[in-house]
């Protein structure tokens, strides 16, 4: 096994504490949908902060990304970070651009 | 200790100096899954843009989750984080060399994967039974749609983006947690694993109707079982601790995923009366 497991090998309490606060994030994220107290725009914004956060320590922690080695580390985020972000441009600008199609009108739609 | 690993491996088959260090530090195994990771968080990253696009473009957007909805989806996210604990557990385990312990939470991890699989089935058949359909899948399946009347049949009517977009997205992690299912199953006890799954997917191809959604996606469980044991005759071996981390990768994956779906798919369409 390699080095950062075996080193981390004996702070197992570390994982049920990232447990708790996943778990701890996920009941904030509900609450707010429950109580709706934000606009579409500005909810999607917190849940989105919220959900980097939790993959963050879902792969920081469980993955085991922050005891690797620092070239695989930076490689592996900047690369797919960099994709998401030619993605975004890509795909956000298109969408605010379109008109709103007329159909959407009925039962069980947003106003 | 894995450069070390290495070296020693290179010195004891009379290969020293033949072979570079590793560039990442790590086995190449785990090089290889955390590539196949990140390549397929593009997938992912591809669908969800293309659901944000959709939620964009699409005004108004349906709001059909109400609170027994999103209650169910609490659930199996509870559901993901437990069986990523357990699955670090289970990598401890294996790292200290505790076969029984790796299987114990190995199995834990599958329990709450299935656990995951079968609420989230339930939930797509509701919604399926209440009228959410692609348009014209029933028809290329030359079944029966079912005849919802109510919030859902007019939400497949009038933003067919909806169903398409939600479907899309969840099926295609579905398939990734039954692939992740599988794959711990094979890790955890190889080929006394195959019978199992063998008898989970005859059962499910018989006992469910024509007409629901799962009859003819039940067949992946058979395309799991023949790549399973393909897998297993190449490499007949008891699955050691590098291999269980490398699966455990894999998991954790699927509950990153889940981690941005949840919000998006289910929170930012929330009705709460």
């Amino acid at each position: 096994m390699h080095d950062a497991a075996a080193v981390h090998d004996d702070s197992k309490g570390q994982y049920f504490w990232v447990w708790g606060a996943l778990l701890v994030l996920t009941a904030v994220e509900v609450v707010l949908a429950y109580k709706q107290v934000f606009q579409a725009a500005r909810m999607l914004e917190i849940l989105m902060i919220l959900s980097i956060i939790k993959s963050a320590l879902i792969i920081g922690y469980f993955m085991h990304l922050k005891f690797e080695k620092a070239l695989m580390r930076w490689m592996l985020v900047i690369s797919v970070t960099a994709c998401f972000i030619i993605m975004y441009f890509f795909f956000f600008p298109d969408a605010d651009r379109v008109q709103p199609p007329p159909n959407g009108v009925g039962v069980g739609v947003n106003s | 200790m894995a450069d070390a690993t290495l070296q020693h491996n290179a010195v004891a088959h009379g290969a020293s100096g033949e072979f570079e260090a590793p560039l990442f530090g790590a086995y190449s195994k785990k090089v290889g899954m955390w590539l196949f990771l990140a390549s397929d968080s593009l997938t992912f990253g591809a669908l969800l843009f293309a659901f944000s696009y959709n939620r964009i473009y699409t005004n108004p957007w349906p709001t059909p989750f109400h609170a027994e909805s999103i209650a169910n989806a609490t659930v199996m996210t509870a559901c993901l984080l437990s069986s990523s604990l357990t699955m670090v557990l289970g990598v401890f385990a294996a790292q200290r060399g505790d076969r029984a312990w790796t299987r114990n939470w190995l199995l834990a991890t599958m329990i709450f994967g299935t656990a995951f699989i079968v609420l989230h089935g339930m939930e797509w058949s509701k919604l399926i039974g209440e009228g959410l359909s692609i348009p014209g899948f029933f028809t290329a399946l030359g079944v029966a749609k079912p005849a919802g009347t109510g919030e859902m049949a007019e939400i497949s009517k009038n933003v067919p983006q909806f169903p398409q977009a939600f479907f899309g997205l969840t099926a295609m992690h579905m398939l990734h947690v039954t692939i992740g299912v599988i794959y711990l199953g094979v890790v955890a006890f190889r080929k006394w694993f195959l019978p199992v799954l063998a008898v989970i997917w005859i059962a499910g191809a018989l006992m469910i109707p024509a007409d629901n959604v799962f009859h003819y996606p039940v067949h992946a469980l058979g395309l799991g079982l023949v790549i399973a044991a393909i897998i297993l005759f190449l490499k007949p071996k008891v699955y050691d601790a590098h291999d269980v981390e490398i699966c455990g990768l894999y998991w954790h994956f699927v509950d990153l995923v889940w981690m941005f779906i949840f919000p998006l798919v289910y929170l930012m369409s929330t009705k709460i009366t």
